[in-house]
């Protein structure tokens, strides 16, 4: 029989402990198909966050640090300097880990401009905990610690990341893409093969936002959720790249 | 009228009811009902919530609040409480009053979400840098986190001092009934407690207040420190608790605080049932270390051995050990990783020796 | 007195029925704790609860050998099955449940509870169920306790009360004549 669909090497058997409906499986696949496909599976380090992506060392069958709450572009850059130049490293973070309680570890590892790769899964909610406001629950948008919706005079503002980061001279390659329909999933894996490229290239950090979902803590459907994201997360969180230096030595 | 409460909401009713108006904290498992309650409850009462994005900054906003002459709390869980140890130290060093609740897990690092007591020599001997304490209370029920939080604010304003309430999983997420005081008069605090003198809440009489922990010439950093412990010295004195069950004749006694000492009251029964004379103490307070209960039964006759039982390889055992100080055997018992050990087991350990 | 322990998987209201208990305890004016089990997934899994109430205190909130075991599963039933009382209760929910206890030491009941609910209120399961206890309880709980907490529960949803409070009455009617 041939085999026309498999699943990527780079993933194990572990079954996967995510919510039915939730991104994050898709995008650990991306990231597996991309690094075999650039045959990087053997010599790749990943670090993984606090949050629902927690048990990725299960998960991916390469190195893999679990690294503190929002402290993983710290320890990739750590690796950095340790390893072979040759070994792909990449963080994988969601929204808390990377944007709140980590983001002077993001923005000062984009501002070395580390050779690693940052892939931010911004679904807008603290998963793993129970639904809390995260930096990027949109004005409006309902939490367990803002149950009337994010109201930006009482709550703060949510932030852009790529856009933030795009204004930093580090970073080499930031782009932002969504992970709710197949047109955009196979967008998603583009970014993230270009992120993976410009680390083979040495040009310096590549940082990939995904918007993802949380149909849990939404209290929607897995449909839903993606319909959200859709409709609710992408005119608020432009999809496009922010910042690319090989265009601009193009 | 008693109503069933988890133990989390339980405490951000009672820090409520306590005066507490401004509440800064960071989510993390297994205390999040905490903030998620205070979210929508502060505002109600005219306080005060953050949602910070670290645990490090919501201390600092503890520091802030607390200066500026506030009732104000945070809570986390251990591996957050490690984040706030800083600013528990600097909070000590700026002798402001605040409220600290960390509901435990297991550690070290990132370790599980089920209970455990590892966090006991950090939150005993101040886990942040430099020679301080916080005030340590180890409730055991619902109603007794709600009682000790309700007056866990007189307290620290009283003495001007940080004061810790430490929990477990078990007793953050379990339900019990309990009664919620009435609420308490938030005008009068600030003169009860002459914050006046020294808030930092802006002032127009010539006399800028100054919070502050640097002392950089070291004889104003000794005679401070010495003046903190004087202060100690007297908390020791007024604020040290325990609960003494079935000791007056036991011959098999054991220590235990927080939701372990529940198990260790239920083994009691069950030996005494058997026929075995065994009691308990529970330190209410860790800090203050309730070490007179401790020695003198430790001079009664009857004690044969005292039994440590913790949900860790044996913190608070040290404790236990400097005051029996060699007079009687001092055994431990512990289980960690986030197990919690049965009353059988203790039962068992008691009638076989293992 | 009773040492309760509810399992089953998430979902299956395994901790509200837990909370019904507790709740008809306290209007009971007896002591009770509500002690559930909590893990780092959102969804799925297994869930279970230990409920105790008592006249006298409740020292300690942990139950290794509870007397009353309800499971909402199979794997509920193999992995808490030894640890009941000699002399105790296992209840399983047998519209889920297809095998029996290999207990001969303990009183065994099959409650088809989704089947008898939901011909009163699709989501009425573990209300039914509660009232499927109140007889084993022996009146140490009324009925009346019982709908009072009903009544609590749903207070926001005053609609679902009706059919709720008749799931429960049908569970005690079943319950009272297959009690053993």
């Amino acid at each position: 029989m041939k085999i026309v669909a498999d699943k990527p090497k780079m993933l194990t058997d572990v079954p996967l402990h995510y919510c039915p409906g939730c991104t994050h499986g898709i995008v650990h696949r991306l990231i597996a198909e991309v690094l075999e496909e650039l045959g990087k599976v053997d010599n790749t380090i990943g670090v993984v966050p606090v949050g629902c992506a927690v048990f990725g060392y299960k998960y991916f069958r390469c190195d893999v640090l679990e690294a503190a709450h929002g402290r993983a572009p710290a320890v990739a850059s750590a690796i950095r300097r340790v390893v072979n130049p040759e070994n792909m490293i990449f963080t994988y973070q969601g929204d808390g880990d990377l944007a709140s309680i980590g983001m002077a570890e993001t923005v000062h590892a984009c501002m070395r401009g580390e050779n690693i790769t940052i892939i931010f899964i911004n679904n807008g909610i603290y998963g793993m905990t129970g639904g809390q406001m995260a930096p990027t629950t949109m004005p409006g948008e309902k939490a367990t610690t803002c149950i009337y919706g994010r109201d930006p005079k009482v709550n703060g503002n949510p932030v852009h990341m790529c856009e933030m980061l795009a204004t930093l001279t580090g970073p080499a390659y930031i782009e932002r893409v969504a992970c709710c329909d197949v047109p955009n999933i196979r967008k998603a894996k583009a970014a993230i093969k270009k992120a993976f490229e410009v680390q083979m290239a040495h040009k310096g950090l590549s940082f990939i936002e995904v918007l993802a979902n949380c149909p849990t803590n939404y209290h929607m459907t897995a449909v839903e959720s993606m319909q959200f994201v859709k409709e609710k997360g992408i005119p608020f969180y432009p999809l496009g790249v922010y910042k690319d230096i090989t265009k601009e030595e193009k | 009228m008693k109503k069933l409460w988890k133990g989390n909401e339980a405490i951000a009713e009672a820090a409520v009811a306590a005066g507490c108006r401004y509440f800064f904290g960071y989510p993390i498992t297994p205390q999040n009902e905490i903030p998620e309650y205070l979210s929508w409850r502060l505002p109600e009462v005219g306080g005060a919530f953050i949602q910070a994005e670290s645990e490090v900054s919501a201390i600092n906003m503890v520091y802030g609040a607390a200066a500026a002459g506030a009732r104000a709390m945070t809570s986390s869980s251990s591996p957050g409480i490690s984040l706030k140890q800083e600013g528990i130290s600097y909070i000590a060093g700026a002798e402001l009053p605040c409220v600290i609740v960390n509901m435990m897990r297991s550690g070290p690092g990132l370790g599980g979400i089920q209970p455990a007591q590892g966090d006991y020599f950090q939150a005993t001997k101040g886990g942040g840098h430099g020679d301080y304490h916080p005030i340590v209370y180890a409730p055991s029920t619902i109603q007794e986190f709600v009682d000790i939080t309700y007056n866990a604010f007189d307290t620290a304003d009283k003495y001007r001092t940080p004061v810790m309430i430490i929990g477990d999983g078990m007793l953050g997420q379990m339900m019990e009934p309990a009664e919620i005081p009435p609420m308490k008069d938030t005008t009068s605090i600030f003169q009860k407690y002459n914050k006046d003198e020294w808030a930092a809440c802006g002032h127009s009489d010539g006399k800028p207040r100054i919070i502050n922990s640097l002392r950089i010439e070291p004889d104003e950093n000794e005679e401070f420190n010495i003046r903190l412990f004087k202060k100690y010295e007297e908390i020791t004195k007024n604020e040290t608790r325990a609960e003494e069950y079935q000791l007056s004749d036991a011959e098999y006694v054991f220590v235990a605080y927080g939701s372990v000492a529940r198990i260790c009251k239920a083994a009691v029964v069950e030996l005494r049932a058997q026929g075995i004379k065994a009691g308990l103490i529970r330190p209410i307070t860790l800090y203050p270390y309730p070490t007179e209960v401790i020695a003198s039964a430790a001079k009664s006759a009857h004690v044969k051995k005292f039994i440590t039982v913790e949900m860790s390889m044996g913190q608070m055992v040290e404790d236990v050990r400097l005051a029996v100080n060699g007079l009687k055997p001092v055994e431990f018992y512990g289980r960690c990783g986030g197990n919690v050990m049965m009353p059988t087991d203790l039962v068992k350990y008691v009638k076989e020796g293992k | 007195m009773h040492k309760i322990t509810i399992s089953g998987f998430g979902g299956q209201g395994v901790l509200s029925l837990g909370k019904f208990i507790s709740y008809s305890a306290i209007e009971q004016n007896l002591n009770t704790s509500w002690l559930p089990s909590y893990g780092p997934e959102m969804r799925g899994g297994t869930a279970n609860c230990s409920v105790i109430y008592s006249d006298e205190e409740i020292a300690a909130p942990v139950i290794d050998h509870p007397d009353i075991l309800i499971a909402f599963n199979e794997p509920s039933l193999d992995k808490f099955e030894n640890s009941v009382k000699e002399g105790g209760i296992i209840i399983i929910n047998s519209d889920i449940v297809h095998k029996k206890t290999t207990r001969k030491d303990v009183k065994f009941y099959e409650v088809p509870v989704d089947t008898l609910a939901s011909a009163i209120n699709k989501r009425g399961a573990n209300v039914y169920m509660l009232g499927v206890l109140l007889p084993i309880f022996g009146g140490e709980i009324s009925e009346e306790a019982a709908i009072h907490a009903v009544e609590h529960v749903f207070e926001s949803k005053p609609k679902v009360i009706p059919s709720n409070i008749e799931c429960l009455k049908a569970g005690i009617e079943y319950m009272k004549k297959n009690l053993k």
